[in-house]
């Protein structure tokens, strides 16, 4: 099925069971310990091994030589496979370093052996006995701010540029030129990348956690020389990705080596310590902001100069994209400078781009708009535009910022905010109140679906699209249940298997409306399978409580297809009109209060808001969940969540969940969560987008922006942390 | 995790005895700790000599009114007694701040008392570390040194000792209690308990090779109001950036010793005659000769001012 222009009313409108909220079909499961997660699939292949992988010790050079006698000769070990044993694994374009094989060493903690015994213990013990002895590069690079300053004045071609800039900014009579800087952070995903691995009639079975089954079906195939059809993932539930998982990673690569190797099923999971560094993270950025403005507020120029890692060959932190869409300005500049250096991989992590990027440019709005002596909201209000700044031919499809705003300042109550920073206290603590605009795209990308009608009317939807914690399973019953006009108890969901119909995936906010609309498609497809049964239009069916009304006729799905399945398959596809006629977004806005303390600047997170235009909400909980996480994620990122990089030795020293601080219960206060009704015809046939990654954009800023009007100090540098302010911090009287 | 033999003993002397006459040997309590460092192979000992069971777990009043701690307390019960809770108020603070719920049930007090340091170049064995490997060098002194010492450190090593509970029973002059091979006991006062580095990080305690912690024993309670304020970067779940231990008397005289500043408790007696003048002058002469790193600095200023803070409380 097609998707090529704006969805009319349909048969997904009926709001009998989606846009309900309904609570995780799989929840049990998970709260029960019995959903079953790659590492723990102990009944899927006789005879397990397990392989531990054993890891570089510096950051650039090569490998001299390996020693692995003693490995060898230790209880249990089975087989030791090193990286020198093999040319590099042909990599997919996803990934930028390589994950295995050859003498290079591209970053730290970059995989170099695995060795595979009977047992974990065994594993481990021995893979400390692996001596490696390295070349090291002396011509490394691992600071970002250094690079910055040596490649600050290169020329580049700007990512985007409308109008004259710098006129603009000149002539502009209030102006901000401020930096900021963003850190390296970690996907601190619950569940470890792990994966199970076996070869078995020329066939390579990877039961793993991964978010975008059929890509890393492809990246398998490729590192491994195999037809398409010669590889098989299952990857049901994933306990969070964030980006993580988005591609293939060592744990896959190690385990499939060392089952070719023994010639049994061998899993591998990266340890906790191993993760920061080995796998990706969110790269490290430093963001010029200039805003340029009339008296009365209107933005005339607006500029945004992006410094950020990547390994040789990546993109790094794209943080320039927000400001290409999100305010009017007729003149914008947005530079985006990768310097090469040999940190880890940067890669995907929540809301690319955006979220590291709405880090700076709305703290920068907020203090436009001081300068100004704007109200925040009203500054925003101002500079809201219904139209591509860059191409005012291409119309938001639907924008309801202004809503957001005035909406959440209302619920906030932030006519009562505190309007002098460092003026409020409440006891010891110092009371601020931030607020933040927030800004997402909503891509959507093709996928399928099958559906199956059982003989007693029940419903099976098997489709290779993932759940990541996010709701997938129950968005998609409740899709189905929706259009056959079953009870959601009656559908069964089959997820993440590279057998099943190829699907979005879970990514770029794209996974919800994309993967809901494929199974629309399918569900669409198995009505005209009905209808044929009953020679009837398609068109002239209604589904309703198990049964089929057509004509004055009732006919109960049960036993429909006599005594077989009826099934039907569809996928959809996105024309290009969604990108070329219009901007598809998602908009919110943060509010947010804090305590900051005024003897030892410790700062508390009161309460928080958002407001969120995201079209149709398919599941009221589900989606409070991703966006009440982004704002948990938000606050992170705002105030304690750091790689911290060693620029000596080239590496992440703080690589474990004790040293790498994400919030605790204690950290979260209040948070409430508004969604606009709303209903965006362009973006799918189920009139729905994402919200899983615009619940973190823009949260931080709001965090900081509070926490500046909490205390009258602003700190540029996140995270914030008392010690970047505790000596600007007026001392109580 | 290397491959070990495992003990348990039948009384505290026979546990001391096997430690004292094994190479490579160590107790094991919780294993919190000890545990985690032999996943990643920061510690490697060879036989592990489990010391629960030998009736080491209970509190006990003594004869000259205070308490006698045994050894294998849990954290988590320890800070539930009611008489800590109602005579050593600042221990029961200061616990609660420690580690989370689990971790607590399963921490003991002789453990917690020799817990290694957080230093993240300590717990990565392929950085050069003193502490872990006598003259390899400090990878901390000019790295990530955030979370470290500002004051008692040397050269050679800037790690901080990073217990809570330590901290507490330092300004309430604890003494631990310990036994050896020979049943010989001894009584090492809190003070004298941790060493400084020097040019040895890799000894942290006055301990004896196979000496056991028996117990830790409260004078008779010190009377007062108990503070205990510890700032870190999160709620909870985190180590002390700066910690305040205070007990504070109706006349303004009192006891004060910081956490998360120093490879021990940091406390000095003549420090606390200042008091009522106010945290300034305290700290002052606490961290005189504080030679903290660029990225530590701030512990000086937020030491003064979390002390600063509790008086503030104390007044109110
Ligand atoms: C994630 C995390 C967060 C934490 N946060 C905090 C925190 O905020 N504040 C804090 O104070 N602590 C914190 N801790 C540390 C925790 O308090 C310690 O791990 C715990 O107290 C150690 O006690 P244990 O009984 O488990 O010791 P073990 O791990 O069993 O032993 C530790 C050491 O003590 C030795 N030992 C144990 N008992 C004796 C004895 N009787 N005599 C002689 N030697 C002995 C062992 O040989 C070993 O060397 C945290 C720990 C973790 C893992
Ligand atoms: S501070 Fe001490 S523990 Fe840390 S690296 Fe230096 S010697 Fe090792």
């Amino acid at each position: 099925m097609r998707f090529d222009q704006p969805a009319d009313p349909n048969a997904a409108d009926q709001g009998r069971v989606l846009g309900r909220p309904h609570a995780r079909i799989d929840g049990p499961l998970k709260t029960t310990g019995t959903a079953p997660y790659a590492y723990e699939r102990h009944d899927v292949a006789v005879g397990q091994l397990v392989g531990y992988p054993v890891v570089s010790a510096i950051a650039k050079g090569r490998i001299k030589a390996m020693d692995t006698r003693a490995a060898e000769a230790a209880p249990g070990v089975v087989a030791v496979i090193t990286t020198l044993d093999r040319e590099p694994l042909p990599k997919a374009r996803m990934n930028v370093v390589h994950l295995f094989g050859g003498r290079d060493i591209q970053h730290y903690h970059q995989a170099i052996a695995v060795v595979v015994a009977e047992t974990f213990e065994q594993a481990r013990a021995a893979a400390a006995l692996v001596r490696t002895d390295y070349h090291q590069d002396p011509d490394a690079r691992f600071d970002l701010a250094a690079e910055r300053r040596a490649h600050q004045d290169d020329e580049v071609e700007p990512a985007s540029r409308v109008g004259d800039f710098d006129s603009a900014f000149q002539a502009a009579p209030v102006k901000l030129d401020a930096t900021y800087s963003t850190p390296g952070q970690c996907h601190a995903q619950m569940e470890p990348h792990a994966s199970i691995a076996q070869w078995k009639d020329g066939t390579l079975t990877l039961w793993t956690a991964n978010q975008m089954v059929a890509w890393s079906r492809k990246a398998l195939a490729k590192a491994f020389d195999l037809p398409l059809e010669k590889v098989r993932l299952d990857s049901p539930y994933i306990g969070g990705g964030f980006g993580a998982k988005l591609f293939l990673r060592a744990d896959a690569v190690l385990a499939a080596v060392a089952a070719r190797a023994t010639g049994r099923p061998v899993k591998v999971a990266l340890p906790r310590p191993m993760i920061a560094n080995n796998a990706t993270h969110r790269g490290l950025t430093i963001q010029r902001l200039r805003i340029g403005a009339n008296e009365d507020g209107r933005i005339t120029a607006i500029g945004h100069d992006n410094t950020t890692n990547t390994p040789p060959g990546g993109g790094g932190e794209e943080a320039t994209i927000p400001t290409e869409h999100f305010y009017a300005g007729a003149n914008r500049l947005l530079v985006h400078r990768p310097l090469e250096m040999h940190l880890p991989e940067s890669n995907a992590m929540r809301a690319p781009g955006d979220t590291a990027g709405q880090m700076a440019l709305e703290v920068a709005m907020d203090e436009m708009a001081e300068k100004l002596h704007m109200d925040p909201v009203a500054f925003r209000v101002l500079n809201d535009t219904q139209v591509d700044p860059g191409n005012p031919e291409r119309r938001f499809s639907q924008r309801h910022f202004v809503e957001c705003l005035e909406r959440g300042a209302r619920e906030f109550g932030w006519s009562k905010r505190n309007r002098t920073p460092g003026g409020r206290r409440d006891g010891v603590w110092l009371v601020g109140h931030g607020m933040a605009g927030a800004y997402r795209g909503s891509p959507a990308q093709a996928s399928g679906a099958r559906v199956t009608l059982k003989p007693d009317a029940r419903v099976r939807v098997e489709t290779d699209m993932t759940d990541i914690g996010t709701g997938s399973y129950t968005i998609i019953a409740q899709t189905a249940a929706e259009m056959l006009g079953v009870p959601l108890e009656a559908v069964q969901v089959s997820l993440g298997d590279s057998d099943s119909p190829v699907s979005a995936g879970s990514g770029g906010q794209w996974g919800a409306a994309s993967a809901t609309a494929g199974v629309y498609a399918a569900c669409l497809a198995l009505r005209e399978r009905i209808a044929e049964r009953l020679g009837a239009e398609p068109g002239d069916l209604a589904f309703e409580d198990g049964q089929v009304r057509h004509g004055g006729e009732t006919t109960p799905l049960a036993g429909i297809g006599g005594d077989g399945d009826l099934v039907a398959e569809d996928r959809i596809e996105f024309g290009d009109f969604r990108d070329k006629d219009y901007v598809l977004a998602t908009f919110a806005s943060h509010f947010v209060e804090v305590g900051v303390h005024a003897y030892t600047g410790e700062i508390r997170v009161r309460r928080m808001l958002a407001v969120c235009d995201a079209g149709r909400i398919l599941n009221p909980i589900t989606a409070r969940s991703q966006v009440i996480g982004g704002m948990t994620m938000g606050v992170g990122a705002a105030l304690m969540e750091e790689l911290k990089v060693d620029t000596r030795y080239g590496f992440f020293a703080t690589h474990d969940l004790a040293s790498y601080e994400v919030p605790v219960h204690a950290d979260i206060g209040e948070q409430q969560v508004i969604f606009l009704d709303g209903e965006d015809p362009c973006s799918s046939p189920l009139k729905a987008k994402g919200v899983g990654e615009l619940g973190i954009c823009g949260v931080s800023a709001a965090v900081a922006n509070a926490v500046y009007n909490a205390t009258g100090v602003r700190v540029r540098d996140y995270p914030i942390t008392l010690d970047k302010f505790l000596d600007r911090l007026p001392r109580p009287a | 995790m290397r491959a070990f033999t495992y003990q348990r003993a039948a009384s505290p002397q026979e546990a001391a005895l096997a430690a004292a006459g094994t190479d490579h040997a160590r107790f094991i309590a919780g294993g919190t700790n000890l545990l985690d460092l032999m996943k990643i192979e920061v510690e490697t000992p060879t036989h592990l000599i489990d010391v629960n069971g030998l009736g080491l777990d209970t509190i006990e009043a003594t004869d000259d009114g205070g308490l006698r701690i045994g050894a294998l307390v849990r954290n988590t019960d320890l800070a539930a007694d009611h008489r800590v809770r109602r005579d050593y108020g600042v221990l029961t603070r200061a616990l609660v701040a420690g580690a989370s719920g689990q971790l607590r049930n399963k921490a003991t007090t002789g453990g917690n008392l020799l817990q290694r340091t957080r230093c993240p170049y300590f717990q990565d064995t392929n950085m050069p570390c003193n502490k872990r490997q006598p003259g390899a060098g400090c990878a901390a002194r000019e790295g990530a040194s955030r979370q470290l010492a500002i004051i008692g450190a040397s050269e050679h090593c800037i790690a901080t000792h990073p217990s809570d509970m330590a901290v507490a029973l330092r300004v309430l002059d604890a003494r631990v209690e310990t036994i050896d091979g020979q049943g010989r006991t001894r009584h090492i006062s809190l003070a004298d308990f941790h060493v400084l580095p020097g040019e040895t990080p890799h000894i942290e305690s006055v301990l004896e090779k196979g000496e056991l912690i028996t117990a830790v024993t409260l004078p008779a309670p010190p009377g007062g109001r108990h503070f205990y304020h510890k700032v870190r970067d999160r709620s909870s779940y985190a180590f002390a950036l700066v910690s305040v231990a205070l007990v504070l008397r109706a006349d303004g005289s009192g006891r004060v010793a910081l956490g998360g500043v120093a490879p021990k408790p940091w406390r000095d007696e003549r420090a606390e005659a200042a008091l009522p003048r106010g945290a300034g002058a305290v700290i002052e002469r606490l961290l005189d000769g504080a030679r903290p790193t660029q990225e530590n600095r701030f512990k000086v200023t937020l030491a003064e001012r979390t002390l600063a803070a509790v008086l503030a409380e104390a007044k109110e």
